[in-house]
């Protein structure tokens, strides 16, 4: 191994803050080759198994290698929808479990991956693939997310007619939504959007079914159902002052500034801006990183984020050994480097506002030790303080899906944790309705997202055939 | 005595029902004939047959019960006054026939033998004259002989007509009685068996010893009875099942060796049946069958040889027939003989295999070696007009005086003596009478065709146009492109892998298979050497034919159909549209097409097949000349019949109809694509195969870029590729042409069921059970219904297997992430828990990978407090056998610390070890390997290495590729490792495939015995790999007296390998591991040894498993090196080991993370988890469960219907003798036997080894006394180390002719003097010791004419050196990597495989010089000016000696060889020096060239470096 590793890096922190382009840069190809001429082909790739996707890094990162650019997306598209999603918002485990992880720095899977893409992109290698027939057969999918939208690419590709519903104006859900446009540029699924509708996929948007149209009506008008709705319901806390203004969920937060870029807010819209405030952040995740980013961005007098869990650890931790592809270690986003302070072990108390908006937060040190059941329980340190935040972005995860509405009309059950409950097959429990993603499985990363819409198509796709034969 | 049993009704039971095979026997042998020159006949003779049999008696072997022998006989001349006097009126001498039968002691059962006798007598027009009870003294036999002696009669029969014409009816009669007994079924107790019939010659033999022989069968002690020619042979079997009928001689020939490609020569010799006739026999079908059913590979020679000579061969004839020499360019024969071996392999396909083949018809008798010359034979022509030719020479004392002659037979060459007139017919008075008999060169020139010479105007296409459709519809995997065919393509080389195979086998798979995947090669372990196809090129051959041969083998006549010789068996569609064309002498095809229709499913394919064999039947009967069997036209209807199957239903049906011989089979196959596809079609008998799909493949390759070549140099690099890898395959089962392996079924089945298997692949035995018709027909339409009816709008795209490197959707592997982590982690934290998570990933697989995920036991549980200790346990394991070199020195060395301290052993693997490692550490942590590996390449070896173990193992096979040899290229050998091999940095370092001191067992017995001398304390081992038959290999193994044997499972690891060997050879562990365990049961031999296995044993289940089929110790490597850090990259090969563990490169062993606390507390986990499995079993100790296969039962998985085809029945089979004979090893190990030289010889050496005092010894010394030397060396070595005495301490004068290995291992300080001759392995491993040999005293030889030592001199000499006044035998100093050595000639493959040392020859050599050559120098004396002819030129230079220093290095030695011979010769060449001094030619290895200049670079740097200089 004489190459070592090489991370094309961010824009400058004095540039980038000023601005909403995508701050990650781009090798030029030949140290990109170079890069994926890192791979050694392991006998075991652990990359490939810990990859949800199961993509084939050894393969596609050869094809990169020998300059066999289209070959190597095609083999992308193998097993991936959306290698451009994933090549710039995965948190990569398979750089977590490559080999050269053990000793030095892992290949660059995740941007060999965007960057293979993009060249592809660039050089019109990636067209739209329409299927040569149709089965007549029709399939909805509800929810235009990453989960939504591979499902819909998949079962299109089989031949079925998919049109994909989405309550937002555009389609991409919390990929375009959710994700700021500094991780992930819109043009990026504008630019993929295009193909689908180009292989036939029909678009609803600005259409929330259960509201607009009745489930009932969409469950006479296609022979399968796709729940791909996502889990919405953000988890909250209810310390005293809750009901104060500018406390706000991370979500809310972010989406309506990705709206307000598109120009789709309304004129009415009160918004949340972090001009000239002090922000604080709960909640120390990838979405409270990105709270932290947006807030920059809009010029925020200073951010502050914390977490009740305690700090993890640097580089290595023996808890989650190679080659774990989800280490429990410090991770330091683009948005930490551009200037926000972050706390551990800090336990909200109360919000105190002043005319109803929010001024301080009240907060504690707290511990975390195990009880007589080997049980980690918080325990209470004391020592509180007072944080000066006129603008709180709670970023504590979500719960599950949103069951008013659509889920509760089509009567599916849920499991125990309030998600759509299915089986092996993706089949919920109403006939010829599935789900898929976030939806089903919690809240959890686009990358498998996508596997799980490319699972959930294959699965509707077997029943379809089934039906086609009785 | 109780009525017994009868003992083979018995055996076939148990045969049916377990493992064992009594058809896997193999024998090997001392053999001897003696010839009067004087015409004359005497008892004499018979004496001195008997004595030669009595001096090579470590040659043979015994039995469990220590008396009963392998088996011994004697043929003799008809002892006409011999038995006039025993009173019995036989006409004159040559009017009548007589011979030994064998017949059931059982009076009933003898009278109905004798009655069909009688009968087929009278039918035959002879008269029985009488019948005589042979007298025996049965008190000599040992139990198991004792057991089925047979009741012994001489019978004699007289008849009209000359003495040829009684001597084929004495024949015919012979036969018929065999048939009709075979047809009566009194045949099936193996009771009756006629010895010999013959006016000429009779045998006396049986199942005795060498010394038995004598007193079994008073007769040979009569004054009177007397012959010219005595032919004796003593036998060393694996098995112990009282066989006399196996004995030898057989009625023309008594075989050392083996004829390793017996059944395909057995089969073709039935297919000849039809097309045969003669003068001789009008109704010659009542000689067949030819071959006798159910006898050894020797007796069905015999059967062969003596039937060519009965329908008018001539003994030389028939022998050259069968046995040809290799006449390819390199071999200097006359061109008439050429075309003579080339006209007559069109009729015969070589009997392969290292044999000396004594031969006699009673007038007539000598001796020849098959092409290799692997097995010794030594001749000595006295003045008083005796010949002796032997196994060994020395076997007869005779006066120096008397010796006119000493020779040995070369490779390829035959001696005949005429008894009668005494006249010795040489090897080219022989053939060149052969040759000239017929102008064959003009009928081959006549009637042969040469592929590559015929050129056509046609053009050919060489895509296909549904070529993607097609690749998916024949299953290939993106890997057959990317891993195999490209790299072939580009390399013209098979791609090198490493690690083991590790993902489950096609017999399990859950995944479409081809058929081909379910076969596995088969190779040669000590009974028969494998061939290196690289370096022994010029015994290589692929040559075949196309064409017919109508005519009948046993005339001579020039009217041959037309026929086509091919070099390569891989045709191109060129070549293919050429012989489809080709309207030459009306030479035509048939096509065939090997389709069946898809929608008919298994019952179309079994309709297809059917309707194959009966076209290509009509196509032979339409006297068309091949037919080409072709699957090109697969569409959606029309799915492909697997080729090989194809392939071999129509052979088989073909050799059934005796139809075979009339046509030749071409395959026209999308589906062959790597090396072992195309074996598997040659082997089961396709003449020639065109891989179509592969070619259209390479073509769109070309054509898109994705190969930059152009399209004919891919093609021809492919064919390459394959040839090359078949070369390979061929030689691992020690074949060395490919028409002798063509047929010769050298494979075995995994997965396939008996039905499956007697229909289609007949010979080849089940041993698991496994798939049907219905499965194959399952597993070609899957892929091609989703090739033709993919779903729709799918895009075309191969899928990844994953049978290589694992990926999630492709195979299992045992080794994936999970397991490797789970592993890893626990053993680094120490947790158990953890553990056990990865012993249930492992254990509770969803589907089996490894036949032990079908195996599992009752649970009575006990107390775990009642277990024995891990402490014990863990005593019990064993590392795997990995060189310093092949992994790094930080691995290597946490192995050996870690085995030391939990009591196991560690194995120092084939390449030394650091003297420094043989001390225990200031820190008391040891990292000396317990286990010395003597591998074939014998790095490292020396005397100080061998006494420093407390185990040596002979590894005679690695799972990964059994059969095959290694390289340590250059660039690897940095000085470290230089150093602990013994050789030079920087010079490529070559193991040989077979030991050249184990040609086969008795071989075996032979190194066991010296390193046994070497080091009387150590346990002696012998590593085999699993395959059909490695339990009647461990069975000689044990009577060779191994103290442990290793039985490796398939999967095991290697450093490098070529895919196709770690993939297709040799079986897993359980198969092999079974049956060792019940073979050594059954023939009460398993309590002499301990059982150990490996090959990827991975948990407390695998070891319980392992342990209930028999093994007591358990070796691990792979799971050792993962917890040491391996991540299962597989570029062992490429030295860039990611972790540090398989590298040397100084940077990457920086992050080698492994520490030897990791690997203890692995081997405690496996213990503890072995203490819980046996609570849950119920039992205290690991003793109580070894062997209890009984106690094993079934585990099902029935959502894997294809693993429920398994059938494990014979795996578990528990043998009746269990319930009497040990089924672990009990007592002790072998002891150095009280009455060898050696002790004396220490004695007397007592005073000069303590006192480091100058002392002279004198000493007789015969061929019975072998390794000499070594014990005394050993002890030496304990007490000094590698420097040994000093120089001249110690002197012995010997005075006659020494055994196998004389000065092996003979350390610094000891000088050896020999007045008389050697054996073979002269100075094995020496160490820094001396020795001379000069002539016997008063002989009146020239020297540097005869010879005077055996061959494999100085095999894995480090140092020393060794003047011999004579000429040595074949390779000479082969491996020698220091010692000096002057000779007067030598033969064969002289200072082949050399890495080091100075070989200066002072004559004649043979052919192969320097063959592998990659260090030290060699001078030879080239008074003809051919040496370039016979000097192998791949690795070396040659160069006049020029160099002062040269001359001075060259004259020096000369000196020395004179000052200790006294050689007149070198004293010539001294005298006349400026004559001889420009006749050397200086042999200088093209590495070791460059590595001396560059340390005289080096020298001159420095040099400069410290010159003073004035600024």
């Amino acid at each position: 191994m004489t190459t070592g590793r090489k991370v094309a890096g961010y824009r400058p922190v004095s540039e980038r803050i000023y601005d909403q382009a995508e701050v990650e840069q781009t090798l030029n190809r030949e140290d990109r080759r170079e890069q994926a001429s890192r791979c050694m082909d392991c006998g075991i790739p652990f990359c490939h198994w810990a990859c949800p996707l199961g993509n084939k890094m050894p393969e596609w990162q050869d094809h990169i290698y020998k300059g066999e650019w289209k070959k190597g997306v095609e083999v992308l598209h193998e097993t991936n929808n959306f290698p451009e999603f994933t090549g710039r918002v995965c948190p990569a485990p398979c750089e977590k479990s490559c080999v050269l992880a053990l000793h030095e720095a892992p290949v660059t899977i995740r941007e060999n991956e965007a960057s293979v893409t993009e060249v592809a992109f660039a050089e019109g290698m990636i067209k739209a693939l329409p299927p040569k027939q149709r089965t007549g057969k029709r399939v909805a999918v509800i929810g235009s997310g990453p989960a939504g939208l591979a499902a819909a690419q998949q079962l299109n590709r089989k031949g079925h007619s998919v049109t994909v519903y989405e309550r937002d104006k555009s389609p991409g859900g919390l990929l375009r939504y959710g994700i700021p446009n500094f991780k992930l540029s819109k043009k990026v699924i504008d630019r993929r959007l295009a193909l689908l509708r180009e292989e036939g996929i029909a678009f609803v948007t600005g259409t929330e079914i259960g509201k607009d149209i009745p489930g009932k009506e969409i469950m006479e008008q296609y022979d399968a159902v796709c729940l791909a709705v996502g889990a919405g319901k953000p988890r909250d806390i209810t310390p005293k002052g809750r009901d104060l203004k500018g406390i706000h969920f991370a979500m809310e937060y972010l989406s309506q500034q990705i709206r307000h870029l598109q120009g789709e807010t309304a004129a009415n819209e009160e918004r949340i801006n972090a001009a000239g405030k002090h922000v604080l952040v709960i909640g120390g995740g990838d979405t409270g990183s990105d709270c932290v980013g947006t807030a920059i961005r809009q010029g925020a007098l200073n951010v502050t984020q914390i977490e009740i869990m305690p700090q993890p650890p640097m580089g290595h931790n023996p808890v989650t050994p190679w080659p774990n592809p989800y280490p429990q270690v410090l991770k330091t986003s683009s948005s930490h480097e551009e200037g926000c302070q972050r706390r551990w072990q800090i336990n909200t108390l109360a919000f105190h506002g002043d005319g109803g908006m929010v001024k301080e937060v009240d907060v504690e040190e707290i511990r975390w030790e195990k009880d007589a059941n080997n049980r980690f329980t918080m325990v209470s340190s004391g020592k509180t303080e007072t944080i000066r935040a006129e603008l709180v972005l709670l970023a504590l995860g979500f719960v599950h899906p949103v069951q008013e509405g659509l889920l509760n009309e089509l009567g599916v059950a849920y499991d125990v944790r309030g998600n759509v409950s299915v089986g092996k097959d993706h089949a919920s429990s109403v006939a010829r309705v599935f789900a898929t993603g976030d939806a089903m499985m919690g809240a959890s990363l686009v990358v498998k997202a996508i596997a799980s819409g490319r699972k959930v198509a294959e699965d509707i796709h077997r029943m379809l055939q089934k039906s086609d034969k009785i | 005595m109780k009525q017994q049993e009868n003992i083979f009704r018995q055996l076939s039971e148990t045969q049916q029902q377990s493992l064992y095979s009594f058809d896997n026997e193999h024998d090997a042998c001392g053999v001897g004939i003696v010839m009067t020159l004087t015409g004359e006949k005497s008892h004499d003779i018979v004496e001195k047959g008997m004595q030669v049999l009595e001096n090579m008696v470590h040659r043979g072997a015994e039995s469990a019960d220590k008396v009963t022998g392998d088996g011994a006989g004697i043929l003799v001349q008809i002892p006409h006054e011999f038995i006039l006097l025993q009173g019995i009126a036989v006409p004159e001498e040559g009017r009548y026939g007589t011979g030994l039968i064998f017949l059931p002691k059982e009076e009933k059962k003898r009278a109905l033998c004798l009655q069909v006798v009688r009968e087929v007598v009278a039918s035959t027009g002879l008269t029985l004259i009488a019948l005589r009870d042979l007298p025996v003294n049965s008190d000599c036999l040992g139990e198991i002989a004792l057991s089925n002696e047979p009741h012994i009669v001489q019978v004699f029969l007289t008849g009209s007509g000359s003495r040829e014409e009684l001597e084929r009816k004495l024949y015919l009669t012979r036969k018929k009685i065999e048939r009709t007994m075979l047809q009566s079924g009194l045949g099936e107790d193996r009771e009756f068996y006629i010895v010999s019939l013959s006016t000429r010659q009779m045998i006396y033999k049986g199942m005795l010893s060498s010394h038995q022989l004598r007193s079994y069968f008073p007769d040979l002690s009569h004054p009177h009875f007397t012959s010219r020619v005595a032919m004796v042979h003593s036998r060393f079997s694996t098995n112990t099942f009282p066989t006399w009928d196996l004995a030898q001689p057989f009625r023309m020939v008594a075989h050392n060796g083996e004829i390793n490609t017996i059944r395909g020569n057995r089969q073709w010799m039935q297919s000849r049946e039809s097309v045969l006739s003669s003068p001789h026999f009008p109704e010659i079908e009542q000689l067949y069958p030819v071959i006798q059913a159910g006898m050894s590979d020797s007796a069905s020679f015999d059967n062969a040889l003596e039937f060519l000579v009965m329908t008018g061969k001539s003994l030389p004839h028939a022998m050259a027939m069968m046995v040809p020499e290799s006449f390819n360019d390199k071999n200097p024969i006359s061109d008439g003989l050429k075309a003579f071996y080339e006209y007559h392999s069109m009729l015969m396909e070589p009997w392969d295999g290292p044999a000396t083949l004594l031969f006699s018809d009673g007038r007539y008798a000598g001796g020849m070696l098959d092409r290799n010359g692997l097995r010794p034979a030594r001749y000595t022509i006295t003045h008083d007009g005796m010949l002796i030719l032997a196994s060994e020479t020395g076997t007869l004392e005779i006066e120096g005086t008397n010796i006119k002659e000493r020779g040995r037979l070369k490779p390829g060459k035959m001696m005949m003596v005429d008894t009668h007139t005494g006249h010795i017919y040489r090897d080219q008075e022989l053939k060149e009478e052969l040759a000239s008999a017929y102008p064959y060169r003009q009928w081959l020139d006549s009637n042969c065709l040469r592929l590559e010479e015929i050129a056509s105007g046609r053009k050919v296409n060489n895509e296909v146009v549904n070529r993607e459709l097609l690749l998916k519809a024949f299953g290939y995997s993106t890997e057959d492109l990317e891993m195999l065919i490209k790299p072939m393509a580009m390399e013209g080389k098979e791609p090198v892998s490493s690690m083991g195979n590790d993902a489950t086998p096609a017999a399990f798979s859950d995944k479409p298979q081809r058929l081909f995947n379910y076969f596995r090669q088969q190779f040669a372990q000590v009974t028969n050497p494998p061939i290196d196809p690289i370096r022994e090129e010029l015994v290589m051959s692929l040559t075949g034919y196309i064409g017919a041969i109508h005519q009948n083998l046993l005339q001579e006549i020039p009217e041959l159909s037309p026929i086509v010789r091919i070099k390569s068996p891989i045709l191109t569609n060129t070549q293919i549209d050429i012989l489809n064309n080709l309207r030459y002498k009306g030479f035509s095809a048939a096509a065939i097409p090997m389709l069946f229709k898809a929608e008919e499913g298994h019952e179309g394919l079994h309709r297809a097949l059917d309707t194959l064999c009966r076209s290509v039947e009509q196509a032979v009967d339409e006297g068309k000349h091949f037919i080409v069997l072709s699957d090109r036209g697969v569409d959606e209807s029309h799915a492909p019949i697997p080729s090989l199957l194809a392939t071999s239903a129509v052979h088989l049906y073909l050799v059934e109809r005796r139809k075979r011989m009339q046509i030749d089979i071409v395959v026209e196959s999308a589906e062959p694509r790597e090396v072992m596809h195309f074996a598997l079609l040659f082997g089961f008998g396709a003449n020639a195969v065109n891989p179509y799909l592969v070619f259209a493949e390479l073509a769109q390759q070309v054509k898109t870029g994705s190969l930059q070549l152009d399209f004919d140099t891919a093609k021809k690099n492919y064919i390459q590729a394959i040839n090359k890898g078949l070369l390979k395959v061929l030689s691992k089962m020690g074949n060395s042409t490919l028409r002798s392996y063509r047929g010769a079924h050298i494979f075995e089945a995994l997965g396939i069921s008996a039905s499956l298997l007697d229909r289609y692949f007949r010979g080849i035995s089940s041993k698991i059970g496994g798939i049907g018709l219905e499965e194959v027909a399952q597993e070609v339409l899957q892929p091609h219904r989703e090739a033709f009816f993919q779903e729709m709008n799918e895009p075309f795209r191969l899928v990844n297997t994953g049978q290589y490197a694992y990926r999630v959707e492709g195979e299992y592997h045992a080794w994936n992430p999970e397991t490797v982590a789970r592993l890893q982690i626990a053993t680094r934290t120490g947790n158990y828990a953890l553990f056990k998570e990865y012993t249930r990933l492992v254990n509770e697989k969803e589907k089996p990978a490894f036949i032990r995920d079908m195996l599992e036991y009752k649970k009575v549980p006990i107390d775990i407090s009642e277990v024995e200790p891990v402490e014990k346990i863990m005593k019990r394991f064993c590392t795997g056998a990995m060189s310093y070199g092949s992994i790094s020195r930080e691995a290597h060395e946490a192995l050996a610390i870690t085995m030391n301290i939990i009591g196991g052993r560690s194995n120092t693997g084939e390449g030394g070890e650091d003297p420094a490692r043989f001390l225990p550490q200031e820190d008391g942590l040891s990292r000396r390997s317990a286990i010395k590996q003597i591998a074939s390449g014998r790095f490292g070896v020396t005397t100080e290495y061998l006494v420093n173990a407390d185990e040596l193992q002979i590894k005679i096979a690695q799972g990964a590729k059994p059969g095959e040899g290694g390289q340590l290229p250059g660039y690897k050998v940095d000085q470290i490792i230089a150093k602990t091999r013994h050789s030079i940095p920087g010079i490529s370092l070559i193991s040989p495939p077979p030991h050249h001191d184990i040609y086969s067992i008795e071989d075996l017995a032979q190194l066991i015995f010296d390193l046994r001398n070497v080091n009387p304390q150590a346990v002696i081992s012998v590593k085999l790999v699993s395959e059909s038959g490695v339990g009647t290999i461990a069975a000689g193994v044990a009577k060779a007296k191994a103290d442990l044997i290793v039985i490796s499972g398939a999967e095991g690891g290697t450093g490098a390998s070529p895919s196709s060997s770690i993939k297709h050879a040799g079986l897993p562990l359980e198969i092999g591991l079974a049956e060792t365990q019940q073979t050594l049961v059954i023939n009460n031999l398993r309590g002499m040894v301990t059982l150990q296995t490996d090959g990827q044993l991975k948990t407390g289940h695998d070891i319980v498993v392992a342990a209930m089929l028999g093994a007591e110790e358990y070796g691990f490597a792979t799971s050792a090196l993962i917890v040491l850090g391996c991540v299962m990259m597989r570029k062992c090969h490429l030295n860039t080991c990611p972790v540090g563990v398989a590298t040397q490169d100084v940077e990457l062993r920086k992050r080698f993370v492994g520490r030897y606390e990791y690997l203890v507390n692995y081997f405690r986990f496996l213990a503890e988890d072995v203490r819980e499995q046996l609570a849950e079993m119920g039992f205290r100790s690991l003793d109580e469960i070894v062997g209890r296969a009984d106690l094993l039962q079934r585990k099902h998985y029935p959502d894997h219907p294809k693993s429920e085809k398994i059938d494990l029945s014979r795996i578990i089979f528990f043998p009746r003798e269990a319930s009497h004979n040990a089924i672990r090893k009990v007592g002790g190990r072998h002891q150095l036997p009280e009455e060898i030289t050696d002790r004396r010889l220490l004695a007397e050496a007592l005073p000069a080894i303590e006192f480091s005092k100058p002392l002279g010894i004198k000493s007789k010394i015969h061929n019975t006394d072998r390794t000499t030397g070594a014990l005394l060396s050993g002890e030496i070595a304990r007490r000094y180390g590698h420097e040994g005495l000093p120089d001249h301490t110690l002197s012995v004068w010997f005075e006659g002719s020494a055994g196998q290995s004389f000065g092996a291992f003979l350390v610094k300080g000891v000088t050896f003097y020999l007045h008389g001759d050697t054996n073979d392995y002269l100075g094995k491993g020496l160490s820094g010791g001396q020795i001379v040999v000069t002539p016997p005293r008063g002989s009146t030889l020239k020297a540097e004419e005869n010879i005077i030592c055996g061959n494999t001199t100085l095999y894995g000499a480090t140092s020393g050196a060794v003047y011999i006044n004579g000429v040595a035998g074949e390779r000479f100093c082969v491996r020698n990597s220091g010692a000096l050595a002057v000779v007067d000639g030598a033969g064969d493959h002289c200072c082949e495989y050399m890495t080091g040392g100075c070989v200066v020859v002072l004559g004649r050599v043979g052919r192969n010089f320097a063959a592998g050559m990659s260090g030290g120098v060699a001078y030879v004396l080239d008074l003809e000016g051919n040496f370039d002819y016979h000097c192998n030129m791949e690795m070396v230079e040659l160069s006049l000696v020029e160099e002062l220093s040269d001359i001075r290095e060259l004259k020096e030695m000369i000196e020395r060889h004179h000052q200790y011979t006294n050689s007149d010769y070198a004293g010539r060449i001294l005298a006349e020096w400026n004559f001889y001094q420009e006749k050397f030619i200086k042999v200088t290895p093209i590495e070791y060239k460059k590595v001396l200049q560059e340390r005289k670079i080096a020298e001159l740097e420095r040099k400069i470096a410290v010159v003073e200089r004035d600024y």
